[in-house]
């Protein structure tokens, strides 16, 4: 699109031009906590657009998953493939999300290296902000990663009872538990150093997290203790709702408890993100 | 002299054992350009940081534009531009992106976003590149884009954290005609440098600062009476006449000669050049051959050894992450 090069590009800077930018007292009122959120979900999708490979994480992995645990799985746990997809895709549903939010910390930890995060700090927004528009940003993402799993699902031979309302609202009860579990993730990428130690130290906490649930198999078999953990799991009570409400089940209780861990996961982690962030060097 | 920019008091601020900042007065006026001179690890950076908000001091004080830079953070960050030494743009974006996201964040509608970010990179004379991304810019361009991204509002100080390091002959004076260019429109810079030579282009007042305490202070005039005019080196026919040679320099000079590495060769720091001129003819009439005489002009290593006693080399801290 634009073939000149460097050297042509960097024309001189022009005196009167250079004034006339200066000269400029333009001091715009100072935009709300909502409009500097969104502008930063802005500059996320950008980088999306910019940065198309960040995406090699949200199409490949769950469509690996749905193959995998399908096939692999499918026959022997429910004695056919087809029976197994009808309770293991919304688990996986719920698995790719939350396996997904883990990219946030990963990402913030290499953007937060950066000088831009110095402009940032420095502007006089409200500071959360920068940190609120990523994981905006990273709601597109799970949308994206969300929407390639029933696509795959349906081709495969999902058939969801709850009819396309049921989907859309899991879809969205999934969205809320995601961004309110990133702040998780926003603190471990402001405690821990490197991308690689995020990276290692979050699969440490997920792969307990979604292995110990209800995603792959009814907790009936496991022993009592086992059932016990399982029960507590936040992702098993979002894999039960997100399970019943694309099986046509309106699970009232069990909404109420996603929703609450969902409050509590950001009234914990997001205040402590934020003391981190300010006092960050 | 005007109201106060910057006042410090007692400015301190420690990573662990190291002392980066340990006791730092500025009184920086309204207007112009205050430069802050210093090797690699002196405290520059974080000086700056805390007073642009981003670091919290450990003790002292520090007021920007009248504003306690803890107390009245926000107050401070909407009034200042910050610079840093690495780029504070998004390498992922392009050139209007960064400039239109900034101009958002600072409350511009989205029309007029767009027209303040085209007139900026006019401006710097980065509207062809202005749909690359940045991280495809060459090292000038992107100091450029980094400035303009500090005037989006513009602003009544601007911190520019080593501009020109790494840059070449011609961008450099480029970004040296954007800094006059501010101070011409009245804007106050505070500008950090590892260059003695930037230092006295640029700023009417400098701070020397070492091991996190400032040094010296006063106009590059007053800072380089403190150094002496410069030195001379005097490199000799004969290497066996180098002790005559230094006992003549020393009582003409007024200052003593040293032998250099060479042992042919001697120097002085010299306070006053219109000895110089003498102490080659007290040479000639001393019988002594003299193959080489130059003057120089203190370099930042001389004006170092003479303010601190010790060599500007570079700490092995990197001064702030």
């Amino acid at each position: 699109m634009n073939a000149t090069s460097a050297e042509q590009a960097s024309a001189p800077v022009t005196e009167d031009a250079l004034r006339s930018v200066l000269l400029v007292g333009e001091r715009p009122s100072r935009p709300g906590p909502v409009l500097t959120s969104l502008t930063f979900g802005w500059r996320a999708l950008l980088k999306i657009k910019h940065v198309p490979e960040q995406l090699v994480d949200v199409t490949m992995f769950p469509i690996m998953f749905t193959l995998m645990f399908t096939y692999l799985f499918g026959g022997a746990l429910a004695g056919s493939t087809q029976a197994y997809l009808q309770f293991l895709l919304p688990g996986i549903l719920v698995q790719a999300n939350v396996m997904i939010t883990m990219n946030t910390g990963i990402t913030l930890n290499t953007d937060i290296q950066k000088g831009v995060f110095d402009r940032f700090r420095s502007l006089p927004v409200w500071r959360p902000s920068p940190l609120v528009g990523a994981l905006l940003g990273d709601v597109m993402r799970y949308s994206i990663g969300s929407a390639i799993v029933i696509t795959l699902g349906l081709v495969l031979g999902f058939r969801p009872e709850g009819g396309a309302v049921g989907v859309v609202l899991s879809v969205v009860l999934l969205l809320v538990f995601s961004f309110c579990l990133s702040w998780l993730w926003t603190m471990l990428s402001l405690i821990l150093r490197t991308p690689n130690s995020v990276a290692g130290v979050s699969m440490m906490v997920m792969f307990p997290l979604t292995f110990v649930s209800n995603i792959f198999v009814d907790p009936k078999t496991m022993p009592g203790w086992l059932q016990a953990v399982v029960e507590v799991n936040p992702i098993t009570h979002l894999a039960t709702v997100v399970r019943g409400l694309m099986h046509g089940s309106v699970p009232a209780g069990e909404i109420g408890w996603v929703l609450v861990s969902s409050v509590l996961l950001v009234a914990v982690f997001g205040p402590i993100t934020m003391v981190l962030y300010r006092n960050k060097k | 002299m005007g109201k106060l920019a910057i006042e410090t008091r007692g400015l301190k601020k420690s990573f662990g054992t190291t002392h980066a900042v340990a006791g730092v007065d500025l009184a920086v006026s309204a207007g112009g350009v205050y430069g802050v001179l210093g090797p690699n690890g002196a405290g520059k950076t974080t000086t700056i940081r805390m007073l642009a908000t981003l670091l919290r001091p450990d003790a002292g004080e520090a007021q920007v534009l009248g504003y306690d830079v803890v107390r009245d953070a926000r107050a401070v960050r909407s009034r200042v531009g910050l610079t840093g030494q690495f780029a504070s743009v998004d390498e992922d974006l392009t050139g209007v992106e960064n400039l239109l996201l900034l101009a958002r964040l600072l409350g511009y509608s989205r029309r007029r976003g767009r027209e303040r970010a085209a007139d900026l990179l006019d401006a710097f004379g980065l509207a062809e590149a202005a749909d690359r991304q940045v991280k495809k810019y060459s090292g000038g361009m992107r100091r450029r884009i980094d400035i303009a991204a500090s005037l989006v509002v513009t602003p009544e100080l601007i911190f520019l954290d080593e501009p020109t390091t790494g840059l070449d002959p011609r961008s450099r004076n480029q970004v040296w005609e954007i800094v006059r260019g501010m101070v011409a429109e009245g804007a106050t810079v505070l500008l950090t440098t590892q260059y003695l030579d930037e230092a006295d282009q640029l700023a009417d007042r400098i701070a020397v600062i070492d091991h996190g305490k400032v040094i010296a202070e006063g106009s590059s005039g007053q800072l380089k009476a403190s150094v002496g005019a410069g030195s001379l080196h005097v490199r000799l026919r004969a290497p066996e006449q180098r002790a005559e040679a230094e006992r003549v320099l020393a009582g003409v000079l007024e200052v003593p000669a040293e032998p250099s590495a060479d042992p042919a060769a001697l120097s002085a720091r010299i306070s006053d050049p219109e000895r110089v001129a003498r102490s080659l003819a007290e040479l000639s009439r001393s019988g002594i051959d003299v193959t080489e005489f130059a003057l120089g002009q203190p370099s930042l290593d001389e004006a170092f050894l003479a303010l601190t006693g010790h060599a500007a080399e570079e700490t092995p801290e990197e001064d702030a992450a």
